[in-house]
């Protein structure tokens, strides 16, 4: 009996659909107080005093002279305070930290706090603050452009996404004794415990963090938890009672992060029959007032900008600058959905200049095994673009629907993308995953950080274990991550969870069995007492990453995919419905195969959100929208009925040939859906792509044979 | 929620003396019913007040029924109860049209006419309906029952004619003559808030109103009077021009308003034709 | 005030303005009804009040005096659209799940089989961020084919595997 391959009951049972499950905000402690963060309300400038104009019987108060530390939350820069000490960057920086009893007498508390204004910085192409440049060069450039019969030009812009998890972000820190106990949603209590570490320096000896049930992440609980339990800890060791903290869901969506909004230039040098000779790629991110992971996201976004095409000469060079706004962060995709964006977008532009249709454009230029990337990674047969490719269109009706469609105020466009999954270049050696295996009384326990925030951690993991072991699917436990029990197996993030831990838990399994000696591992425990196995990662031998030149193997493997959107533009008021959509994805194989088509379905919904319907608005350098009356995401009718194929293609790298599929669903939809619009007759080059910017967007003229033509090409874009 | 609500109160009305009486005498205090907006607005730190008066248990406000030709909506009528009913659907099918459209399920069956009138927001998913009906406001107060009509209730934003010691009871609306058209522009498919809200009644006389484009809902008399006069659209959607003032809020845009006021128009127009 | 719930009869005495949402979870300690926004537009902290789908956010539980509330923690367990959210992955991380149970419950227990279009109108009202809502339709047909007898052999195999 296997259990990888099949949709087999979740380890959850039935907790979630009985109430059962316990989110953080379910969570009682004896004697625990609610918290409150008081914020600022300028974008930059200094504090000049702070009145706390309330009665403060019952209160506890903490600003950043009780931390006991390092004031920052500890990333992969130190620039950020926990608690501003004096200087302000963004709006919404937290200033003061009150906890009572009720949560009444928190809201009432009246703090009243002055400042010192100083004139903010909102636009990125300003800034002279860089977290993070990269260049990546391949071939020569100017050759390449020389060679060219054809250039196209063209500017694109994503706007910030807000991840609108249905549960918000919330923590509750215990006292323990000698130490405290950190429980929250979270996706990686291992860069909570870090940090915590970092803030709380010798005063506090035992620090764990536990996730609890999590109710969705999406990247907006990987790094900013940190920030959530840094101020509960702060609470809970000045009152020494649990302190919960939670943010209702105004305060998430202005205080905490938002994916990163993107300007990215292309100029790009093709052969009249449409093969590429230059590509040179402009990335500018904004990141925000503090670094937070934002070299990270450039770094993803940057290795995918030049899609997944093969082209001797290229250049991409990318930049994330600081502007005085809450700091932006992970978010699915990480920077890729971004830059292929723009990629995906121009492509169908240069098929429009070109008089190719975008189909047999992609074939000529899509890479194939044996082809390097432009980081000079040489793809093995892990590499399916064309098969998705050929599968989408063929499975949409793709052609048949250009030619039909045209003119129609309908469109049907496409998109073809890639993934990387797992960390990039050097990362996974770095993070030096440990996984861990023990026996119990009844089957084998798995001891792993990675969390199950909705997409099947748990499950997914327990089938490969099982398979491993060759042993029932229902006699392995997962542990809840808890960080004084399982070791650091690495963050849940980077589509990595299968690949890399699953990897490694696949190691486990085969080294106990030897061990077992054809016991079963329930048996072995109750006649010869626990045995445990732990295997830590090891770069695949051969690869090979330059961090400096941004050379190398930039990922251990890609997923790839092409989806198909149909549109309908309503000519009244320019609402766009999306009819129907296709989505075609290889990604190794599935291990619970409805568990990877709801990443797929789930992953897809938001793209097509940020492509069309969500809009931060800033105002005075803080989401003026911060409702969900207002910042709205895809309800049932506004989703279209989704057909989901999965391709599969067996990576030997990958726990029973499966790769990473978190994140590659969300970065085909918003180019799916521009090019839908284009062929629609729209010229849509930014998202999201309202109604007021589509009433407003210049119309693209029908072209004789069905295919929409732009205006005739010219070297500079006025885009 | 950021509002304290301990040190409010809460009055539950038994009788519609009863509810007149409190607010006679205790001014200020604010007639709740579905709760829809009151609600969201202490959850984001406003005060619409300390006292608070909860009409629900005033079942006779509930009922929709017929006096003579006239259709009598009580102003606790939920929007699941105008679509469920029979008279509505004969009668008025663009006010059933509009509670399908206003919110989710569960928004549909909490939510009141009543409130829909007293939270007198412009964007209101029900008042263009009302406005092109003719309807009346029914308000009960210390003198007894007065009818308002409905394009004279509101005197600018969030502001009517209701006194702050009368309660709206009920909506009455004569027959309306002519083909009913009613299409809400929201901020997506469901569950959404008007960024424009259109009714209009083409019969011998044409009546149309916009919601989101002015102050308050706006009866588009000029724009009428270009199509009654025997003008062609072209004349409609110059007349349509000069009598809105959308604007730019978090939402939308004036320019979007103004390019789909007009859209709407056209396409009432061609659709009732 | 006095309200039955969960078939319970229940007599609290709380401030008239409390959320419904927080009197469930606070002071009768159901803590399976969410707050997802509170202000109305998720559907997280969807009950049944005298047998229709409500948000508790927006709700001043004076309102539910006399009445009859039912919570995620009223149905049986075994609900065939418990079992249904369970076995399609209609349910992800969960937090919008009983929410969309309860919301979708008069459609799975009235007898008309409803339209795909019908199960989205229904949940209209629930946000869900994590499935792209395919599985949760999914699940409701499944589930009502189940409540009504008229599953396939072959589905009512696989039904009863779960």
């Amino acid at each position: 009996m296997t259990s990888v391959g099949t949709s087999v009951a979740r380890k959850e049972g039935m907790d979630r659909a009985t109430g059962a499950a316990k989110y953080a905000d379910d969570l009682r402690f004896p004697g625990m107080l609610v918290g409150r963060t008081v914020r600022s309300t300028i974008p930059r400038g200094r504090v000049t005093g702070i009145s706390l104009d309330f009665d403060h019987a019952g209160f506890t108060v903490v600003d950043h002279r009780d931390i006991p530390g390092e004031n920052t939350i500890a990333l992969i820069e130190k620039d950020q305070p926990c608690l501003v000490n004096g200087v302000v960057r963004h709006a919404a920086e937290p200033i003061l930290l009150l906890a009572h009893e009720r949560r009444e007498a928190l809201v009432s508390a009246n703090v009243r706090i002055d400042y010192e204004r100083e004139e903010p910085l909102y636009d990125p192409t300003r800034s002279e603050q860089v977290f993070k440049h990269v260049l990546i060069e391949k071939g020569n450039l100017e050759r390449g452009f020389a060679r060219a019969d054809v250039i196209v030009e063209g500017t694109y812009s994503t706007g910030a996404q807000e991840h609108v998890y249905i549960e918000t972000n919330g923590v509750i820190a215990v006292p323990e004794k000698g130490g405290i106990a950190l429980h929250g949603s979270m996706q990686c209590p291992y860069y909570v415990l870090k940090a915590l570490k970092v803030l709380l320096g010798g005063a506090v000896q035992d620090i764990r963090v536990i996730q609890t049930e999590t109710g969705g992440g999406f990247g907006g609980k990987e790094e900013y938890p940190s920030m959530i339990a840094a101020h509960a800890c702060l609470l809970a060791l000045k009152s020494g009672r649990p302190v919960k903290l939670l943010y209702d869901r105004g305060e998430d969506m202005v205080a905490t992060t938002k994916r990163h909004p993107s300007t990215v230039r292309h100029r790009t040098g093709l052969t009249r029959d449409g093969k590429l000779t230059a590509m040179q790629v402009d990335v500018l991110m904004d990141g925000g007032a503090y670094c937070t992971l934002s070299p990270v996201v450039l770094s993803r976004g940057v290795i995918h900008a030049a899609g997944p095409y093969r082209c001797a000469n290229t250049r991409i060079e990318g930049r994330v600058v600081m502007t005085n706004t809450p700091p932006n962060g992970a978010f699915r995709g990480f920077g890729a959905p971004q830059t292929q964006f723009a990629t995906e977008v121009h492509m169908d532009r240069i098929a429009e200049t070109l008089g190719i249709d975008p189909v047999t454009l992609r074939l000529r230029n899509a890479l194939k095994p044996g082809d390097t990337t432009a980081t000079g990674q040489k793809l093995g047969p892990d590499t399916s673009a064309i098969d998705v490719l050929r599968e989408a269109v063929r499975r949409s009706g793709f052609k048949r629907k250009r030619t039909k469609l045209a003119g129609s105020g309908r469109g049907v466009g496409l998109a073809l993308f890639y993934h990387g999954a797992g960390f990039t270049g050097s990362g996974e050696v770095m993070l030096g995953s440990r996984a861990g295996l023990e026996t119990t009384p009844t089957g084998v326990r798995i001891l792993v950080a990675n969390t199950e925030i909705g997409q099947g951690t748990r499950t997914m993991l327990a089938q490969i274990v099982a398979d491993g072991l060759g042993i029932a699917y229902e006699d392995v436990a997962v542990a809840q991550p808890d960080t004084a029990v399982v070791p650091d197996s690495g963050p849940t993030v980077a589509s990595r969870t299968c690949m890399v831990v699953g990897g490694l838990l696949e190691r486990c399994a085969r080294r106990m069995s030897e061990q077992l000696n054809g016991a079963s591992p329930a048996e072995h425990h109750v006649r010869r007492g626990r045995l445990h196995v732990e295997e830590r990662y090891e770069a695949p031998p051969g690869r090979q990453w330059d961090d400096q030149t941004y050379r190398g193997d930039a990922y251990a493997t890609y997923a790839w995919g092409c989806d198909v959107a149909e549109v309908e533009v309503d000519p009244v008021t320019h609402e766009v419905r999306v009819a129907k959509f296709t989505a075609v994805q290889e990604f190794g194989r599935p291990i619970h195969p409805a568990m990877a088509q709801g990443q797929i379905e789930g992953g897809s919904a938001q793209g097509l959100g940020w492509a069309l319907l969500e809009n931060v608005v800033m105002r005075d350098g803080a989401m003026a929208n911060a409702q969900l009356t207002n910042y709205v995401i895809p309800t049932t009718l506004d989703t279209p009925p989704m057909d989901v194929v999965m391709l599969e293609n067996h990576f030997a790298g990958g726990p029973f040939g499966a790769k990473g599929v978190g994140e590659l669903p969300i970065d085909g939809p918003a180019p799916a859906v521009v090019n839908a619009l284009r062929h629609a007759g729209l010229d849509v080059r930014a998202i999201p792509a309202t109604p007021e910017a589509l009433a407003a967007a210049p119309r693209l003229a029908p072209s004789r044979n069905g295919e929409t033509a732009a205006a005739p090409p010219a070297n500079g874009d006025a885009a | 929620m950021r509002t304290a609500t301990a040190p409010f109160t809460l009055r539950r009305a038994r009788t519609l003396e009863g509810a007149l009486k409190i607010l006679r005498e205790e001014p200020g205090t604010v007639p709740i019913a579905g709760c829809t907006d009151v609600y969201v607005a202490l959850e984001f730190g406003g005060t619409p007040g300390t006292g608070y008066l909860d009409l629900t248990p005033l079942a006779s406000l509930r009922r929709i029924t017929t006096s003579g030709e006239r259709l009598v909506i009580g102003a606790l009528a939920t929007y699941t109860e105008l679509q469920k009913s029979r008279f509505v659907r004969a009668r008025l099918p663009m006010l059933v049209e509009a509670a399908r459209l206003v919110g989710g399920a569960q928004i549909q069956n909490m939510g009141t006419v009543g409130g829909n009138l007293a939270n007198a927001s412009p964007a209101g998913d029900t008042l263009p309906v009302f406005a092109v009906a003719d309807a009346d406001v029914v308000l009960a107060g210390p003198d007894g029952e007065r009818r308002v009509p409905f394009n004279a209730f509101y005197t600018g934003y969030r502001a009517s004619v209701r006194r702050p010691d009368e309660l709206i009871v009920a909506v009455e609306v004569p027959p309306v003559i002519g083909k009913q058209w009613f299409r809400k522009v929201g901020t997506r498919a469901a569950q959404a808030i008007s960024k424009v809200v259109f009714a209009g009644v083409r019969g011998l006389e044409t009546k149309l109103a916009l919601g989101s484009v002015a102050p308050t809902v706006l009866r588009l008399t000029r724009t009428e009077q270009a199509l009654n006069g025997g003008g062609g659209i072209g004349d409609a959607l110059r007349a349509l021009e000069g009598e809105i003032k959308p604007i730019d809020d978090l939402r939308s845009t004036a320019e979007y308003r103004r390019s789909v006021s007009a859209n709407l128009v056209r396409q009432f127009w061609s659709e009732t034709a | 005030m006095k309200l039955t719930v969960n078939g319970t009869p229940r007599e609290i005495d709380v401030h008239p303005l409390k959320r419904l949402l927080d009197v469930l979870r606070e002071d009768l300690e159901l803590t399976g009804t969410k707050e997802g926004c509170g202000e109305g537009e998720c559907g997280a902290c969807t009950v049944l009040v005298d047998g229709e789908p409500v948000v508790s956010c927006l709700m001043p539980c004076a309102q539910a005096d006399g009445c009859d509330v039912t919570t995620i923690e009223g149905l049986s367990g075994e609900y065939p659209l418990q079992r249904a959210m369970m076995r399609e992955v209609g349910a992800q991380c969960g937090i919008c799940t009983p929410g969309v149970i309860l919301a979708a419950h008069g459609l799975v227990e009235a007898a008309r089989k409803p339209t795909l279009e019908r199960v989205r109108e229904a949940l209209a009202g629930n946000l869900c961020r994590c499935t792209g809502y395919e599985a949760i339709h999914r699940a409701v047909l499944s589930a009502h084919a189940e409540r009504h007898g008229t599953a396939t052999a072959a589905a009512a195999a696989a039904a009863s595997e779960a």
